[in-house]
């Protein structure tokens, strides 16, 4: 079982915060801080899992983790999932967040926090793997658009707001998600403060 | 409210998280959320009705102060609003809200349980899935309580749709979770296993989750799933990448569902019909087999997800652990994974060869990557890994390999990552006293660990060596001798000192002949160190001085100059004054024989499961070490080397008067420096010994070489005992033939299944000895006994002894255990009186040289009168009094029966109390008798 999902940058904000299984708000924090500084001081390239932290689980649960650009997607889960497959499920998410946005980047994890939450639901539901076909999230996230423009075209409206907001000068630069082969290397990145 | 004040209203969330965004500080931050945690409770409490909308702007704006670790106390009611209305993107947020904080008001629960009746009632497939993954996703008792019922229906109706059915198999499982007892099984459960043919990928998918976990509490009602699991596998394995388009990834077809499919067959043992069986061999062939083709794509998703089937399937078969030409195969892949350069897969190959180690036909293919699993060990730059590699390493090890293994434990651990060193330890303490032939090189193991992570050391580590150490006495001087040479270094860890202080206390005489370790030179040494270390060890080393002062009634003035020196008698500390008061005393008034008895020697202490095996267990959860060590395959010799008491004569002859606990190391109740009490300890053991029924109960050791040595002197006990299994021995013998009872006792409250004991004799003993014996019931219920009689008849003399191999399945592990029977000639031995001239008489006849056996040894016990009558008279021969002219000596005689023919035989024991040396002199009519009866004889002294 998918025991927390984990999406944070590579400062330690958090982008996206699931928990399967209740933990007190202040718990929850503290899980995302001992994540961030247990996958922060790994290398690019090494593996890919790790034992949980004290948190969560200790020992009988792995962290399973990927970095993309700007984001790590941590994926906390208990010893009845492949490891394997709960990396390639990552990537799928982040591929279907992918199609969704089309280059999705931090900054739509941000001002699309609840759209990203209706994707994660597609592909993980109560802490265990719902759909692994992309072709089939994406069918019910369209569907889902299809819906709520039908109820008043309210999708358009946060998207006109985004690209308002981008157009601000930013003290980040959001840089695209590279979802391509992980093992090319992300380029060093400049340091923004 | 118009369309375009919507558009803004959104806009204020983005506006809303781009401020917060461009706060400068964290002070300015939280002023600028509580600002809109402020409008946001006013727009709420507010007299004017909020539309839809703008309720679920504010709660995406809390979704957003939540995310950002604020804690939100507020905002449920309107979320419940927001799910119960009828429009979709009100629900979906209202849900969402109520699923990421979850809230155990419990009027709350009801409002929201009502809202999701309705919509499971609703029959639109979109709202339907709403509420079901906000029951997976909060998965209360209470929502089990209202939905556990129905959840079931919807998964089984012939019209709901798949996505919904996919959500209820899904939501059913989070409920089975959290509240077993309110989902009972019934007639939907046969359905759902029909699930597995369902044409819907994604609800195979699902239902093979639900009925994954649903098995493996209820294996027989979802016994069915088996072959059609099989089945759905077979046909995905064996179909071409452009079927099932879909839910191929990366041109392998389904990964997810074959991932899931072999974990739900590793819920069961291997298929009964041969069809199924062989469908499934076929399929794991194939999956084995694609691993060897070269890739389809170059992309890392491939890889994974091909990997991803074929790790599974090797679990399948560890798991199986029936056909040897899978798990050889599955041992090979691994073998190639451990040097790949994808570090994912070393290390999920270092993971799995762990299982595949504890399996009897691949453990020797599993100790052929010993060296790359060291290389991992050394150059490895991903702790994860490295620490799979050392659990491989202990999983790996058995006696051939373990001096190898626990000397690259011992060097990587002077670097190894601070969170992995405690484990290491006890991991390196575990094998040196498992595999340890040579005790030595077990306490210079020991030792060396306290040297490399002397903090490392846990308390039950140091207890274990010292117990061993007392309960050996093989070992003691080469102990004392070691402990001290390791206290010269100028700095020496605490612990080091608290293992030098006992060992020195107890056995410090058996170096103190060398003027280098005179008792002053010890004492000095110790007491050189005592100021500087805590209170504990500054009590167990008053301890030693005392122990000293009888041990070495020379340095008993320096001594009590110590004790009574101010810093001693007036310690603040109230624990080190009482010690240091009572001491002086009893160092002052007893007598020496009082202070003998009542420093004497500790008994050895009973034996239990290793404590240090015990805390591993703690450490990583009880299946995972239970697995390594239950199913580790164990030759006799293996077993527990170190595990059993001094051979147990020893104690019989020091007779531990209960005095002797009074005052014993670490028996001060206050005292958390010594060793476990062993209060009783002698005592219990000296009724083990002399038991002669053989007691189920009774808690002997764990047995091994020493353990049948035990067995030549009596002929009831306990023979072997690990957590598992009991083997009690009762026998009787009468000239050339014998009668054994072997007690096999399941300590386990879990049935044994298979069990089959097996009589081994080799090629050379079967013609010298004929043992007969009827098959067990294989199963043994927990806590139950089963009786087994073996017949023996001797047809000439033999030297080695019969294997008593026991095989059986212990929940899902095979274990096997093999113990030597102590079946031994002298059990043959009819005694023989007679006259001290007819003995010398017969003595001369038997002058031949090869008629002879006579060699001298060092006594390993304490040379007792008594004792060694005992144990002659046990031997089987007669004990002849007024025979030697010296009283001191022994001698015995008797007549070995065996059907071919009968032995007379002499023997003569001589003991030197000076030198603690033995001559052991053995006359018969035949050579090889000669020779085995001295072995025999000569290992009980």
């Amino acid at each position: 079982m998918i025991q927390a999902i984990l999406v944070f940058n590579n400062h330690g904000k958090p982008r996206l915060v699931r928990f399967y299984q209740h933990f007190p708000e202040e718990i929850q924090q503290q899980i995302v801080r001992e994540t961030f500084h247990l996958v922060l001081k790994r290398d690019d390239n090494i593996c890919n899992f790790l034992e949980g932290g004290s948190l969560i689980g200790g020992s009988d649960y792995k962290l399973i983790y990927r970095h993309y650009a700007t984001l790590y997607f941590v994926f906390c889960v208990d010893s009845s999932e492949s490891e394997l497959g709960i990396l390639d499920l990552i990537q799928v998410f982040v591929e279907t967040l992918d199609k969704c946005f089309e280059n999705v980047c931090e900054l739509d994890l941000i001002f699309h926090m609840d759209k990203v939450h209706y994707i994660l639901q597609e592909v993980v539901m109560g802490g265990m793997v719902l759909e692994t076909n992309m072709n089939e999230i994406v069918a019910q996230i369209e569907a889902q658009n299809r819906l709520e423009k039908s109820e008043g075209g309210l999708s358009a409206a946060p998207a006109r707001a985004v690209s308002a907001v981008k157009n601000i000068n930013l003290p980040e630069i959001p840089r695209n998600i590279n979802i391509g082969d992980l093992n090319i290397k992300v380029p060093n990145l400049s340091q923004f403060v | 409210m118009p369309a375009v004040s919507k558009g803004d209203g959104m806009r204020g969330l983005a506006v809303f998280i781009s401020d917060i965004r461009n706060c400068k500080s964290k002070e300015a931050e939280i002023k600028r959320i509580n600002k809109e945690l402020a409008n946001i409770r006013s727009k709420f409490k507010g007299d004017k009705a909020l539309d839809g909308y703008s309720k679920k702007k504010y709660v995406c704006k809390l979704l957003f102060i939540f995310l950002l670790g604020h804690d939100i106390d507020f905002g449920h009611m309107e979320a419940v609003n927001l799910l119960s209305s009828n429009r979709y993107t009100e629900k979906q947020i209202g849900y969402l809200f109520i699923s990421v904080l979850v809230n155990s008001n419990s009027e709350l629960i009801r409002l929201i349980n009502n809202a999701i009746k309705n919509d499971l009632a609703s029959r639109n497939p979109t709202f339907m899935g709403l509420a079901l993954h906000c029951i997976a996703n909060v998965g209360s008792r209470e929502m089990a309580e209202a939905f556990a019922g129905e959840i079931p229906k919807i998964l089984v109706a012939g019209d709901t749709m798949d996505s919904v059915k996919q959500s209820a198999a899904l939501c059913l499982l989070r409920l089975y979770r959290t509240s077993p007892d309110l989902v009972p099984m019934g007639d939907w459960t046969s359905r759902v296993v029909h699930l597995l043919n369902d044409q819907h990928l994604g609800v195979v998918t699902a239902a093979t989750s639900l009925i994954t976990t649903l098995a493996q509490k209820n294996l027989e009602e979802f016994k069915t799933s088996v072959s059609l699991a099989v089945s759905r596998l077979s046909r995905i394995v064996t179909s071409a990448s452009t079927d099932l388009q879909d839910y191929t990834y990366y041109f392998v077809p389904a990964p997810w569902l074959s991932v899931k499919l072999l974990r739900l067959l590793q819920c069961y043992p291997p298929p009964e019909e041969p069809a199924v069986r062989g469908r499934l061999t076929e399929c794991l062939e194939t999956v084995l087999n694609k691993a060897q083709e070269p890739p389809k794509s170059k992309k890392v998703q491939h890889s994974n997800a091909k990997n991803a089937v074929l790790f599974e399937a090797i679990s399948l078969i560890i798991h199986h652990d029936s056909e040897p030409n899978l798990l050889v195969r599955a041992c090979n892949q691994l073998g190639q994974f451990l040097q790949h350069r994808e570090t994912n897969l070393r290390y999920l190959a270092l993971e799995s060869m762990c299982t595949l180690a504890s399996s009897e036909f691949s453990h020797e293919a599993v100790k052929t990557h010993i060296e790359t699993v060291i290389n991992a060990l050394k150059t490895e730059r991903d702790v994860s890994v490295r620490q799979r590699a050392v659990d491989l390493l202990y999983a790996m090890c058995d006696r051939s390999n373990a001096q190898q293994i626990v000397a690259e434990m011992l060097s990587y651990l002077e670097t190894a990552d601070y969170s992995i060193r405690e484990e290491i330890v006890l991991k390196v303490a575990i094998l040196a006293e498992k595999y340890a032939v040579d005790y030595t090189w077990y306490v210079d193991t020991i030792l060396n660990l306290i040297r490399i992570a002397g903090d490392y050391i846990s308390e039950e580590v140091w207890y274990r060596v010292i117990q061993i150490v007392i309960n050996r006495d093989d070992v003691q001087g080469y102990a004392a001798k070691t402990v001290f040479e390791a206290l010269q270094a100028p700095a020496c860890h605490e612990n080091l000192l608290k293992v030098g202080g006992y060992i020195l206390g107890e056995f410090g005489n058996l170096i103190a002949g060398d003027p280098r370790s005179s008792p002053l030179i010890q004492f000095s040494l110790l007491h050189s160190k005592f100021h500087l270390c805590s209170v504990p060890t500054r009590a167990l080393l008053l301890s030693t001085y005392i122990k000293f002062v009888n041990l070495f009634p020379e340095v008993k003035a320096t001594i009590q100059d110590v004790l009574r020196s101010d810093s001693q008698l007036r310690n603040a500390d109230v624990e080190l004054q009482q010690r240091a008061v009572e001491y002086l005393r009893l160092s002052t008034i007893a007598s020496t024989d009082i202070l003998a008895t009542v420093l004497e020697e500790m008994p050895p202490f009973p034996e239990r499961e290793s404590s240090i095996l015990a805390k591993l267990k703690k450490k990583k959860g009880p299946g995972t070490v239970t697995d390594l060590e239950g199913s580790k395959r164990e030759r006799s010799a293996d077993m527990n080397g170190a595990a059993e008491p001094a051979p147990a004569n020893t104690s019989a002859a020091s007779t531990p008067s209960p005095s002797a606990d009074l005052l014993g190391l670490g028996a001060v109740p206050s005292v958390p420096t010594g060793p476990p009490p062993s209060s009783g300890g002698g005592g219990g053991l000296l009724v083990d010994v002399f038991s002669d029924s053989a007691s189920a109960v009774a808690p002997l050791a764990p047995g091994s070489e020493d353990n049948f040595a035990r067995f030549v002197c009596k002929n009831n006990g306990v023979l072997f005992e690990n957590q598992l299994l009991q083997i009690g021995l009762k026998s009787e013998f009468r000239q050339n033939l014998g009668r054994m009872f072997i007690f096999y006792g399941n300590k386990t409250s879990t049935q044994f299944l298979n069990f089959t004991p097996t009589l081994i004799c080799s090629d050379g003993l079967q013609s010298n000895l004929n043992l007969q014996t009827k098959p067990v019931d294989p199963t043994v219920d927990g806590g139950a006994q089963v009786q087994q009689v073996v017949n023996i008849e001797s047809l000439s003399d033999f030297s080695e002894a019969p294997v008593l191999n026991i095989q059986f399945r212990y929940g899902g592990t095979f274990q096997n255990v093999s113990v030597k029977l102590p079946i031994t000639l002298n059990k043959f031995f009819q005694p023989t009186e007679m006259a001290s001239q007819d003995f010398f008489q017969r003595w001369k006849q038997l002058s031949n040289p090869q008629q002879e056996v006579q060699n001298i040894f060092k006594a390993k016990h304490p040379m007792d009168t008594e004792v060694t009558k005992a144990k002659i008279i046990g031997f089987g021969s007669a004990l002849l009094e007024e025979v030697d002219p010296n009283p001191a000596n022994f001698v015995g005689a008797g007549i070995i029966h065996t059907k071919t023919t009968q032995i007379g035989c002499l023997l003569r024991l001589e003991p030197n109390l000076q030198a603690q040396m033995y001559r052991l002199t053995v006359r018969t009519s035949k050579d090889t008798v000669s020779q085995r009866l001295w072995e025999l004889l000569s290992e009980q002294f």
